[in-house]
């Protein structure tokens, strides 16, 4: 890891994103929002140039607050449940 | 006796009334219970919906919703910047105006064109109209002729018919069993009065996928002018207007994950293409498409597109995964069906499909809890099959039996197996009661019946 950016500071960063991509009420946007932060930091994974590293964790900041006033709109208009989330 | 008994009753028909209701419910439940479970042949043929909740959604290529982060880009559009994009004497005007060129920037950096090239309008119907309307009359003069396909949408073949009541000529060109174009078939086609092919990139019912940089280059060579109907195409394969030689392109907001609405043309300026306005006005864009330019829906448009360009290889890597999970449990359990177009070349994310011997509106009934279309939207109502399948040589009852299937963005795996089962069971189902799927099973061709005349 470079200087300026810790491991930690990744870690948090992919932990906070995969809890709030569980708060989306629609199922669609929930499955899509954890599958894609998964495999985003999955590719990222190799990454070594610092500045590449910063631009993505910049990145993944901005979609972390897209998120978090999403979830909130999302959960203002929800539906019933998808025939599928009743199976469960 | 007589006051007690008067005192007493209602005493005992209010608490012993409630009991005796239920006991009684509970009685015809278990009454229907054993009825539907002891008659077998009840219940093959029985349309139960035993699950409840909202149907899935494989309708990706009628429309898709709305990416949250397109909605994050457009609400402050929405809700704090309304200015008029083409106010130029005020700071609101000015705001707007940026949310818009910036919009268009990202649509044009998509298709590699250059943001000047790019018109805003209300839709992919209404490029195309400006395209195919706008381009024939304004070489009207010195051409008129005018070619297209069989599979075009119903918009670019209305246009075209609009045209041939102007006097014009229009070739419909055949497609293969495969639904792609012959080049043979568009190089004789075209002659020195032909101002314009329209050819669509991806076809929006069986997902064929045109070659359109081989088009462009003929197109090129017979110095003809191109139009791609990319509806169904941008964002979802890659596309550059330059490389491939398009000179016009339509494009639509809702199909990428945008807002419904907007949609964009690309009109090549060198060498320029000239088109004659359909609608009269303030000469917005250019002059080309009067009308304010709606800031928000617009914005939507561009973030969607932006959004596509970074998603397109990652999208289109699960479109495969899922289209190919999809067709294996198919074909697995079932024979007799038959995919529409090309299986090579076309988009995997939209499957057609004709399951022999299974009317397909009846089919489409049952799967009630999966939001699926035999066609495109816009002929849905009606019980025609579709000239696209008839295009492509499809049996009247084959064309009657399809289904497509649109995967998109936010289908998961869990949703393509719950349909891929459901359609295995309802298409065994319907066949169980056909006489024609009887028939089939004991060795009788169909084909060979002479079926009596009345």
């Amino acid at each position: 890891m470079s200087i300026g950016v810790t491991k930690m500071q990744i870690l948090s960063l992919y932990k906070s994103l995969m809890r709030e991509s569980q708060k989306f009420s629609n199922y669609n946007f929930r499955s899509y929002a954890v599958r894609r932060v998964r495999d985003a930091f999955k590719d990222s994974k190799t990454l070594s140039d610092p500045k590449l590293i910063k631009q993505e964790l910049s990145f993944a900041k901005a979609n972390l607050n897209i998120i978090r006033r999403q979830v909130i709109i999302g959960d203002m208009y929800k539906t019933d449940k998808l025939v599928i989330e009743n199976l469960q | 006796m007589f006051r007690l008994r008067k005192n007493i009753l209602p005493i005992i028909s209010k608490t012993f009334l409630k009991p005796t209701q239920t006991s009684k419910n509970k009685l015809v439940i278990y009454l229907q219970g054993r009825r539907l479970l002891s008659n077998e042949a009840d219940d093959k043929y029985s349309l139960k919906h035993e699950e409840v909740g909202r149907p899935l959604y494989f309708d990706a290529q009628a429309t898709t919703p709305v990416d949250p982060r397109v909605l994050d880009a457009m609400l402050p559009y929405l809700v704090t910047y309304h200015g008029n994009p083409h106010s130029r004497t005020h700071a609101y005007g000015w705001e707007s105006e940026a949310a818009v060129e910036k919009a268009r920037e990202q649509v044009a950096h998509l298709i590699g064109a250059d943001p000047k090239e790019i018109v805003f309008t209300s839709g992919a119907t209404e490029s195309n109209n400006v395209s195919v309307k706008g381009v024939a009359r304004f070489y009207a003069p010195r051409k008129k002729h005018v070619i297209t396909t069989q599979i075009e949408h119903k918009c670019v073949l209305d246009s075209c018919r609009a045209l041939e009541g102007e006097g014009f000529k229009v070739t419909y060109l055949p497609v293969q069993e495969n639904g792609i174009i012959k080049l043979e078939d568009l190089e004789q086609a075209i002659t020195s009065e032909t101002s314009l092919v329209s050819i669509m990139a991806v076809n929006n019912e069986i997902g064929v996928k045109q070659p359109i940089a081989d088009i462009g280059a003929l197109c090129k060579s017979k110095k003809v002018f191109f139009h791609t109907d990319a509806a169904q195409a941008i964002g979802k394969v890659p596309l550059n207007v330059n490389k491939m030689n398009i000179d016009l392109m339509s494009i639509s907001g809702h199909k990428i994950y945008g807002p419904k609405g907007i949609g964009a043309l690309y009109i090549r300026r060198r060498p320029r293409v000239r088109v004659e306005p359909i609608q009269s006005g303030g000469g917005q864009e250019r002059g080309m498409r009067s009308g304010t330019v709606p800031t928000a829906i617009t914005v939507g448009l561009g973030a969607a597109c932006e959004l596509a360009e970074r998603e397109m290889t990652y999208d289109h890597a699960w479109m495969e995964k899922l289209s190919q999970r999809f067709l294996e449990k198919i074909f697995s359990k079932l024979t007799h069906v038959i995919r529409n177009g090309d299986p090579e070349q076309s988009y995997p994310g939209c499957i057609n499909l004709s399951f022999a011997y299974v009317e397909g509106e009846s089919l489409l009934m049952a799967l009630k809890d999966v939001a699926l279309s035999s066609g495109s939207a816009c002929t849905s109502a009606s019980l025609e099959p579709s000239y696209v399948l008839r295009a492509i040589g499809a049996d009247e009852d084959l064309a009657h039996s399809s289904i497509r299937f649109g995967f998109g963005r936010y289908t998961t795996a869990e949703e393509v197996d719950y349909t891929a089962e459901k359609t295995i069971r309802h298409v065994e189902r319907l066949r169980e009661m056909s006489p024609l799927w009887e028939m089939v099973q004991e060795g009788v061709d169909i084909k060979t019946i002479q079926w009596s005349q009345h």
